[in-house]
């Protein structure tokens, strides 16, 4: 025995593994269990993705991009106004979120000390960033569309975009603080040591340190927005016809958006609308991979 | 303890960079520092030294307003710079930091080109001159130059610890201030870089007037031609300590003749 040991610790006498024992066999069975509930998370994700490829990638050509939808009972056709439509009003959307979010991030990381004004902001947003999509549409519905606030336009693109930015803005704004804090305080010390303003050490030094976490929470808020159904449908509505963006028009009437021609055409009882509908979920869902993949590589290739 | 024997004059009749009379710093309502009255001479390099807590990086920082940033810091008295009080409510603190440079304990260059670096403060303040020319000879001061000349566009991240340090003072230089405050600025640094930065305030005192943060007693002795001894202590109803002004002298007699005996056991490495 070693001198040590009082007998007091079981010990084995050999080194050498042995994997019936109590310990051995309980690692072997929570490491597999952790394994099988890792696999049945990311089921889903592989199954929608597989599923979606499957039924939506076989009618994957040019004309689905260029054409529009066919009127019911037709063969043919494509779902380009959609397409179209989801990028206008998605850029909408961002117009107005970016600008107020990271004005908002910048006001709250910043300028704002921590009063009580600062904490209302931060738990509003936390709020606003847990509403159902449903609200914000809602909301637009009552406040846009019925009342024709907007020029005298009832459904339109802007409407979809306005309830989309009202999902993207607690994103943004979060990220952009959250982003902001993140930067060294020395920093901003060393710029207002040589005598920047707080405006110029925001706008030189601190707002371009945090660039990458804050373009990382854009493109993940538009990915977001882009694939919204709820707050589109009494907003946007739909439209069977291309969206006259030269004209002002264009921006004020009701537009085609890939997620609603998903919910309207899905349901029909007609199979070309089912397929298009299948082909559109393909689309958009590409789209959102894409998105989300742009924001990963924009977060590795800024912090080289 | 080694003392050079140079310069030994008590000072006389010299001019007064920053005067601070009966200046009370407090954070909230604790008192950091409280009651100091110090002349800072104008082209020397003055050392504050002292026990950590008594107030001296305080002091430091109020002389250019960066107090301002730390929530719930207040000042009484008054700092006078040329003559104009600086916590008057005309006096804008952004004005004041462009005549008053800060160098700070880590080095904390921007993320940047080493040259946008020493670039960016005289962009900011409106030079018009010709920038490589300022750029160079910031850098030059600095000493700096010979490291990055080669790399100038190459980011201020690249460089060593002691290199960044001395391309914030560049940076700090190249604002052309009047007086340069440096907190601390070698705790970082290994003893090599913290010679060369020595070195370089040596040359920086031709130019600038130097108010110095150390914990180093040898390089006060190095460095200042003042110093101030600060200390702190304890207050009755409250945890914290206060600190105050002990004793403010020429260097030598700060070391070699303290007229107090706080100041006597500091420097003798009795506390502290």
């Amino acid at each position: 025995m070693n001198v040590n040991n009082l007998g007091l610790i079981t010990r084995n006498d050999q080194l050498n593994y042995k994997p019936n024992i109590k310990r051995n066999l309980g690692n072997r069975l929570m490491t597999g269990l952790a394994a099988l509930f890792s696999i049945v998370a990311v089921l889903p994700l592989v199954l929608v993705l597989g599923y979606i490829l499957l039924k939506g990638a076989s009618k994957i050509s040019i004309s689905l991009f260029t054409e529009l939808p066919p009127p019911p009972g037709l063969e043919g056709g494509g779902i380009g106004n959609a397409i179209l439509g989801t990028f206008v009003v998605t850029f909408i959307a961002a117009l107005f979120a970016i600008p107020i979010g990271v004005g908002g991030g910048i006001y709250l990381a910043e300028y704002s000390r921590s009063d009580w004004f600062a904490q209302f902001i931060r738990f509003g947003t936390n709020v606003l960033s847990g509403v159902p999509s449903i609200i914000a549409g809602v909301f637009i519905y009552g406040t846009l569309v019925t009342t024709r606030l907007l020029f005298g336009n009832a459904y339109s693109a802007v409407a979809g975009g306005l309830a989309l930015s009202i999902l993207m803005i607690p994103t943004v704004i979060k990220t952009t603080d959250e982003g902001l804090k993140l930067v060294p305080d020395d920093l901003r010390r060393g710029a207002l040591g040589v005598g920047a303003s707080r405006f110029i050490t925001i706008t030189r030094i601190t707002l371009p340190a945090a660039f990458t976490p804050i373009a990382t929470g854009v493109v993940l808020s538009i990915a977001r927005a882009a694939g919204e159904t709820a707050p589109l449908i009494f907003t946007a509505l739909f439209s069977p016809y291309w969206a006259d963006l030269l004209s002002v028009d264009g921006w004020f009437s009701s537009i085609a958006t890939l997620s609603v021609l998903i919910y309207n055409f899905s349901i029909m009882p007609l199979e070309v609308q089912n397929e298009l509908a299948w082909a559109a979920s393909f689309v958009l869902v590409a789209l959102i991979l894409a998105l989300n993949l742009s924001a990963r590589w924009l977060g590795r290739v800024a912090s080289r | 303890m080694t003392l050079q024997s140079a310069d030994n004059q008590p000072s006389t009749h010299e001019e007064v960079a920053v005067s601070m009379q009966n200046v009370t710093i407090s954070y909230g309502n604790a008192a950091a520092v409280r009651d100091v009255f110090c002349d800072i001479p104008s082209g020397k390099v003055t050392a504050l030294i002292g026990p950590s807590g008594c107030g001296k990086s305080t002091i430091l920082r109020s002389i250019n307003r960066m107090n301002d940033l730390i929530e719930g810091c207040t000042l009484k008295g008054r700092v006078l710079f040329d003559g104009v009080d600086l916590y008057a409510p005309t006096v804008d603190p952004v004005e004041v930091r462009r005549r008053i440079g800060m160098v700070f304990q880590q080095p904390n260059p921007f993320p940047k080109s080493i040259y946008e670096n020493v670039a960016f403060g005289a962009r900011i303040n409106g030079y018009t001159g010709n920038m490589d020319e300022l750029v160079e000879r910031s850098l030059r001061q600095a000493a700096v130059w010979d490291e990055c000349k080669d790399k100038l566009k190459e980011s201020g991240y690249s460089l060593s610890g002691g290199q960044q340090q001395r391309l914030c003072i560049a940076r700090t230089i190249a604002i052309q201030p009047e007086v340069i405050l440096m907190d601390e600025p070698c705790s970082a640094l290994d003893p090599i870089s913290t010679l060369k930065i020595e070195e370089t305030m040596h040359e920086l005192k031709k130019s600038f007037t130097i108010v110095i943060v150390t914990h180093n007693m040898q390089q006060a002795v190095r460095v200042s031609d003042e110093t101030a001894f600060f200390n702190a202590e304890t207050v009755e109803n409250r945890s914290g300590k206060v600190g105050y002004l002990v004793e403010f002298n020429d260097t030598q007699s700060i070391f070699n003749s303290p007229q107090e005996q706080a100041t006597q056991d500091y420097v003798s490495g009795r506390f502290g």
